[in-house]
């Protein structure tokens, strides 16, 4: 099947990211996941505030392979911790790369609101 | 854990093969964490809700990326795309059209309230079918029935509107006061009749169609309580019907009121009254029926004379349709459907064709691990987003040709000429759409996908040569070929049913002859002296026109004025109750048969001399001198007819009142002195005919300026030649003909283009062989034939079943074929002869490249 792979597309245009894909990019910077770790982790970093469903996380999940943002992994962790049927992904370099540039546009938004007195904080 | 599984089944396949395994997982971890009743329920309601939202998504981003990669790879072939589209649109919008058509006439609600429950009534006359009621039965039966919630009765009639403006002739109906209410339909403006409307003493009323309103009253309100001259008498506009009101055809134009009065009850011979009724609620029309069966049958008892075999019919207004009316939209729409089915089975082909050359891109798509169900699904999104594209393009075909097509709507229903194009037609449109892309679709995708295998990246490899997949294309073919033959057969039917009504011989000499009308208005011209001095007037005056060589006046030209029928007495003859012979009544000024050109057989024409008080005279028609006095001369008979005893004086050739298609009843002319004064009324002479050198409309400004002489505020209308009236005859005809030709023109074009798709690809798949052969010493005569006899048997296998088929479907439309037979052989024939040179057309190209095929050259390819 020939992917309508955007792996060539730049940083920016995937920019703004959504919810979901800017927290799985998250919670894989600390190292390979499967899907119900993905899960997991964005609820404790967001204290529950954000509970991916399964088929938010998988459509997600699909979508970032064929931008190229996650590639599954064939490394599995020590045996015993492994679960045979999970698949683990991992960040690759273009996926940091937009994470980087999702948060710098964040944080620019911040400043912004700051300025313009919609958020505590120096401007 | 089996009911998650299931609810995953809403997912695509493809998602579900890859993800499907770790959603269950994650799925019956969360369960095993749940403790608790209340937890177990809240893990299941996120579970449904987490489905029935991502399971579309899932789907959406799928359709989303198939579409983008579609548009990609029809942009690299827009030929493909463009000819699918233009294809797929042809069949479309041809079926679309038609359905147009077929809906309105036969099947869209009547624009009226609780249209199912609106009913026609009939006298029926044994033997003689429908006619219409007397006054008297009409009332009988409004008394005796209890089915109806409210019966009413009207009639046609054209009339003199005078008074602001050019005097004109409109078309219009009186009704009684409960017509409008058995309708149910409200006024745009002002009111419709009421209880007092044409009561005694009261002021006359009428109500105007929102076209005559919008033509001659400027649309304006204010002509709401204006009196307007009809037939010289004052008459109140009280109200304005909306654009969509028809009644009870498009015809009318305005409605005035009428009540009955005891002299109209007098004779219950004198039949003129259309009946209508709305059933109530809770009766069936199969109800009604038998109550009026019983109720005509009480009236027969009571008047075992005048009502003698006389039934009452109810029928819908909806099917208020002969045969042949209500036969033509079936055959457009079939027509349509063949032309459909040709598109389809092309598109087909030329999809096969198709996935023949991207056989190795699938199979390499395959060996990447895409799914059976994904390449189905990418392939179908294609076929689909071909069929959207026609089906636009269809749409609008159909929108423009549908006022072509509309000609054919009859004449006969409450309903407008030109079928709208709306929301019904739109959702239909749409409905063929998509089952078009998938009609032609789904076959190519699984052949495709099923063979798409290792195979397929084999070098050299032929997916497609021989066995069942040349099979399957060869049936295509044959099933287009069948199809284009049926159309050409019926085409061609209808085309010699055209041509044998062409040629019967109306009875009179059309070309050259001037027509128009002035109906004298009453009372105005009650008194029969009165409107012989006009006629007389107004025919020395044109006479004297340069280039005329005959004038006269007619009460009702042939083809215009189809009925008018009275029972002849004759003595001697004796006959049943309702069975007295009756002949057409025509009052005319002396001059009419040479003005006509129906040859004077015996005797002499009528003259001036035919008085009041001179002797009362009939000239005849020949069938009616037949009938009444065989082999005597009827020259000097007598006979009682028009309220007189009238001598024969003259005998003429017969005329086709009723028009070519149909049989007349025998004729007889009176001399248009020779009646009371306000009697027989209807038949006063009001058509004049003149016969003329030259073309005849160079002489309207004249007898206009003449008439304006003899009577300046008499409206002329209805201004034609006798030709085209003879020739509006066929003209029903000729769109059928037409539009039939250019379905059997598109179907044949499409079969050709099929048959060359077939073979190209079979002489190019097989150009190894053929060379191989020409490189053994073939002859080209010999590859020649190779390729030609493919081509004939498919045709011969498509003509053979087509022959089948359109005899089938003659004999379904015969009552269309003015006796021309299903099996004509002139047509078979006809059939036969094109579908070989289709053949051979679409053959031709394939066949000489085969010829010409360079043995070196494919064995290197090798």
């Amino acid at each position: 099947m020939e992917s309508v792979s955007d792996k060539d597309a730049g940083v920016e245009d995937l920019l703004p990211l959504s919810a979901a894909t800017f927290h799985i990019l998250m919670a894989l910077a600390e190292g390979d996941r499967h899907g119900y770790g993905i899960i997991q982790d964005v609820a404790a970093s967001t204290d529950g505030s954000l509970k991916l469903s399964t088929g938010t996380l998988y459509r997600s999940i699909q979508r970032m392979l064929e931008q190229g943002l996650i590639v599954e992994t064939r490394e599995r962790p020590a045996p015993d911790q492994d679960d045979e049927r999970r698949r683990y992904y991992r960040i690759t370099p273009f996926g940091t790369a937009v994470a980087r540039a999702e948060a710098r546009r964040l944080t620019q938004l911040v400043r912004l609101a700051r300025a313009s007195g919609f958020a505590p904080g120096k401007a | 854990m089996a009911l998650y599984r299931a609810l995953l089944r809403l997912y695509p396949a493809s998602f579900r093969a890859e993800y499907g395994d770790e959603m269950g997982a994650i799925f019956a971890r969360r369960r095993r964490d749940a403790t608790g009743m209340l937890q177990t329920l809240a893990v299941w309601g996120e579970a449904l809700v987490d489905v029935a939202v991502n399971a579309g998504r899932a789907h959406g981003d799928i359709l989303r990326q198939d579409l983008a990669f579609t548009a990609r790879t029809l942009r690299r072939s827009p030929g493909f795309a463009l000819t699918a589209t233009a294809v797929a649109a042809l069949g479309i919008g041809a079926t679309t059209a038609a359905f147009s058509i077929t809906d309105h006439v036969l099947f869209r609600p009547l624009p009226f309230v609780q249209p199912d429950r609106l009913v026609r009534l009939w006298q029926d006359q044994g033997g003689y079918g429908h006619t219409e009621l007397s006054p008297a039965n009409y009332r009988d039966w409004k008394r005796m029935s209890q089915s109806f919630e409210e019966m009413g009765a009207f009639g046609g009639q054209a009339f003199n509107l005078a008074g602001g403006g050019e005097p004109e002739r409109v078309e219009g109906q009186w009704l009684t006061v409960e017509v409008f209410r058995v309708l149910g339909v409200r006024p745009v403006l002002g009111r419709t009749f009421g209880p007092d409307d044409g009561a005694p003493g009261a002021p006359a009323t009428m109500v105007l169609s929102h076209g005559l309103w919008q033509s001659r009253f400027g649309g304006e309100a204010s002509v709401l309580g204006r009196p307007v001259l009809v037939d010289g008498a004052p008459h109140v506009v009280i109200g304005v019907m909306p654009p969509s009101f028809h009644f009870p055809n498009r015809d009318a134009e305005l409605w005035i009121s009428k009540r009955f009065v005891d002299a109209d009850f007098a004779d219950r011979h004198d039949t003129y009254v259309y009946g209508v009724a709305r059933l109530k609620n809770d009766v069936s029309l199969e109800q009604a029926r038998a109550e009026m069966r019983l109720v005509a049958a009480r009236l027969e008892r009571a008047f075992p004379n005048e009502n003698a075999r006389t039934g009452a019919t109810v029928d819908r207004l909806r099917d208020g349709l002969s045969p042949q009316a209500r036969l033509l939209p079936l055959a457009l729409l079939g027509a349509a459907a063949c032309v459909l089915l040709i598109a389809c089975t092309n598109l087909t082909n030329l999809l096969l064709v198709r996935a023949m050359v991207r056989r190795k891109e699938l199979a390499v798509r395959t060996a990447l691990g895409a799914g059976r169900e994904r390449l189905v699904r990418q392939l179908l999104t294609e076929s689909l987003l071909l069929a959207v594209a026609g089906g636009a393009l269809g749409v609008l075909i159909a929108a423009s040709a549908v006022p072509v097509l509309a000609r054919l709507v009859p004449q006969s229903l409450p309903i407008a000429e030109t079928p709208p194009v709306d929301f019904r037609i739109l959702a239909f449109a749409l409905v063929l759409t998509a089952a078009t892309g998938i009609a032609f679709g789904v076959l190519p995708a699984l052949r495709t996908v099923g063979q798409a295998g290792v195979s397929g990246m084999q070098e050299g490899s032929r997916g497609g040569v021989g066995g069942r997949r040349e099979r399957a294309r060869s049936v295509l073919v044959v099933a287009v070929v069948t199809t284009s033959v049926v159309l050409l057969v019926c085409c061609g039917l209808l085309l010699r049913a055209l041509w044998r009504v062409q040629t019967v011989d109306p009875g009179f000499r059309a070309d050259g002859v001037l027509t128009l009308r002035t109906a004298l208005p009453l009372p105005r011209y009650e008194i029969t002296a009165r409107r012989a001095q006009f006629y007389a007037r107004v025919l020395s005056d044109v006479r004297a026109l340069p280039g005329v060589s005959d004038a006269a006046y007619v009460s009702g030209l042939p083809m215009v004025m189809r009925g008018g029928l009275w029972a002849a007495v004759i003595p001697g003859e004796t006959h049943e109750p309702g069975a007295q012979p009756k002949a057409a009544l025509r009052f005319a000024t002396p001059g009419f048969f040479a003005a006509l050109g129906i040859p004077l057989r015996s005797g002499r024409d009528l003259r001036d001399s035919d008085s009041r008080e001179a002797p009362f005279v009939a000239v005849v028609s020949e069938s009616f001198a037949r009938r009444h006095w065989p082999g005597q001369d009827p020259i000097g008979h007598s006979f009682q007819f028009g309220l007189a005893d009238r001598t024969v004086v003259g005998v003429v050739g017969d005329v086709r009142v009723r028009g070519l298609e149909r049989a007349s009843e025998p004729q007889v002319y009176l001399s248009h002195q020779q009646v009371a004064d306000s009697s027989i009324i209807g038949y006063t002479p009001k058509d004049l005919a003149i016969r003329a050198a030259g073309d005849p409309r160079a002489l309207l400004p004249s007898v206009r300026a003449i008439i304006h002489r003899a009577d300046p505020q008499q409206p002329i209308s209805d201004v034609r030649l006798l030709s085209d009236i003879v020739e509006g005859e066929t003209a029903p005809r000729r769109i059928q003909v037409r539009v039939l030709a250019a379905f059997a023109a598109v179907a044949l074009l499409l079969a050709a283009v099929g048959l060359h798709g077939l073979l190209s690809f079979a002489v190019s798949s097989r150009a190894q062989e053929i060379g191989v052969r020409i490189a053994l010493g073939a002859r080209s005569a010999h590859i020649l034939s190779m390729v030609l006899r493919e081509a004939l048997q498919m045709a011969a296998v498509g003509l053979m079943l087509g022959l089948v088929l359109a005899y089938t479907a003659g004999r379904g439309m015969e009552a269309l074929l003015a006796g021309v037979r299903p099996a004509d052989a002139a047509t078979l024939l006809a059939a036969t002869g094109l579908s070989a040179f289709m053949t051979l057309a679409g053959s031709l190209l394939p066949a000489v490249r085969a010829m010409h095929v360079n043995p070196i050259e494919v064995m290197r390819s090798e």
